[in-house]
């Protein structure tokens, strides 16, 4: 049983360092393009935001007929937890580049920076702390949601969870469900402590 | 001595309708410092933001070494020129001593000239650097993070200073004794400036020339004397406002 559940735990950190790796390089770029072009943000939020109110069940179920990236699996499974990833990174980004205090964006560019001298010396910078408080918030979603990924094949720690609904053993549940809770505040205790070094002191 | 910055005729409209600066014509020698003054809202801040192409004239040239604000590059002419606003903006997750190097590690200087510019520059405004080169700017006083705001402006050596309220926040000891400093400094490195204050003794302490905005229209230029015996109605409120 306990290797089992290394195996599974496993399967679980990589199905989410996976996801958040692939949402952080969706939402990032796209969070700083947002902050160029205002116009575009009400829809993009918008997008991002309707995507988080399909129920995680369902939205792994509509996937899977989806030719490319649909299936049954590790993939599939990927594609739903990354589009899940993506708001709270999104959002961050947009209000952590938008929050940096305009004196000192008009001091960069006083100064001669061009807007991508600025963006990686100062507003990036200025908002890592903020970004990374967004990506911390859907980390410890994500490991909760990525129990769900067993009922697509895609492995995790939802494993022994869907096992244990079956053979109502709430022991088998547990077996998932604590290593996941752990997970979830490792992962969230080790993302604020980082969080923390980067904020810029006032 | 020629116009080292010459605005002709400039104004500047947005795009709702409003006029921010009508028929502005001024001109900066060289060496000079001239300063901008007028109530909040006058418009002094865009005349200086047109300097430094922050702004572009919607109407007339704006004119910095001969060149027009839309000929230049404007990361050119802002590279060129110091610029420092009030609280300094100085970029708060960087030391002292980045705050000051940037510009010159903009423009690919060696790492040792950038270290020993910026010792030369934190002693030309009285923070050794061996006590404050290390330092962030929240570990620093209101009048030192100006001090360091004054070095980062000078560190490319540029022949043109902007100033806009710099010493607005300060105390009035501290004010007094940086307006006394940055007139010495900038008479012994011969720079050109424009220096935005809302404050007619402070104008007077620290430029040769100064210039009264008010609505976005020049009311009167000329040296304090000059300004305090004008008999228009408006520039005579003005003066009488700022006397003790």
């Amino acid at each position: 049983m306990t290797g089992e559940i290394l195996a599974r735990l496993g399967e679980h950190v990589v199905l989410v360092g996976m996801s958040m790796a692939l949402a952080a390089a969706v939402a990032i770029p796209l969070g700083i393009v947002l902050t160029r072009r205002p116009a575009w943000r009400r829809p993009v939020l918008g997008a991002a935001s309707v995507v988080q109110t399909v129920p995680s069940l369902a939205l792994f179920g509509l996937l899977i007929p989806l030719p490319a990236v649909g299936g049954i699996g590790t993939r599939t499974a990927l594609v739903a937890l990354t589009l899940y990833s993506i708001l709270p990174v999104l959002r961050n980004t947009v209000a952590g580049i938008e929050g940096v205090d305009a004196a000192v964006r008009e001091a960069g560019r006083g100064m001669g920076m061009t807007d991508a001298q600025l963006l990686r010396r100062v507003e990036l910078p200025l908002a890592a702390s903020v970004i990374l408080a967004g990506v911390r918030t859907a980390t410890v979603i994500d490991i909760g949601l990525a129990t769900i990924a067993a009922a697509i094949g895609a492995g995790g720690l939802g494993v022994f969870i869907f096992r244990g609904l079956a053979m109502l053993d709430n022991a088998t549940i547990l077996a998932g469900a604590l290593p996941a809770a752990v997970l979830a505040l490792v992962a969230d205790g080790a993302l604020g402590l980082l969080e923390r070094r980067l904020r810029p002191a006032r | 001595m020629a116009a080292f910055v010459e605005l002709a005729e400039v104004s500047v409209r947005l795009e709702d309708g409003r006029t921010i600066l009508a028929d502005l014509s001024l001109a900066v020698a060289e060496g000079e410092t001239l300063a901008l003054i007028g109530r909040s809202g006058s418009g002094k801040t865009t005349a200086l933001r047109l300097v430094n192409a922050l702004v572009l004239p919607t109407a007339g040239t704006v004119r910095v070494a001969g060149r027009t604000t839309r000929e230049w590059d404007p990361i050119r002419l802002r590279r060129q020129t110091g610029y420092v606003i009030q609280e300094g903006g100085l970029f708060p997750h960087l030391t002292v001593a980045d705050n000051v190097g940037i510009v010159p590690l903009l423009e690919g200087w060696t790492a040792a000239r950038i270290r020993a510019r910026v010792t030369e520059l934190l002693a030309l405004v009285g923070l050794p650097a061996e006590e404050f080169a290390m330092r962030r700017p929240h570990e620093l006083s209101g009048g030192q993070r100006q001090r360091v705001g004054v070095a980062r402006a000078l560190a490319a050596d540029p022949p043109l200073l902007l100033l806009d309220e710099p010493f607005g926040a300060l105390d009035p000891i501290t004010r007094r004794e940086l307006q006394r400093e940055f007139r010495a400094l900038t008479r012994r490195l011969g720079k050109t400036a424009v220096f935005v204050t809302h404050d007619l003794t402070e104008a007077a302490r620290v430029a040769d020339r100064m210039a009264l905005l008010d609505g976005g229209r020049l009311l009167a230029a000329g040296t304090a004397a000059e300004l305090v015996a004008h008999r228009d109605p408006v520039v005579r409120a003005f003066v009488e406002a700022a006397a003790p």
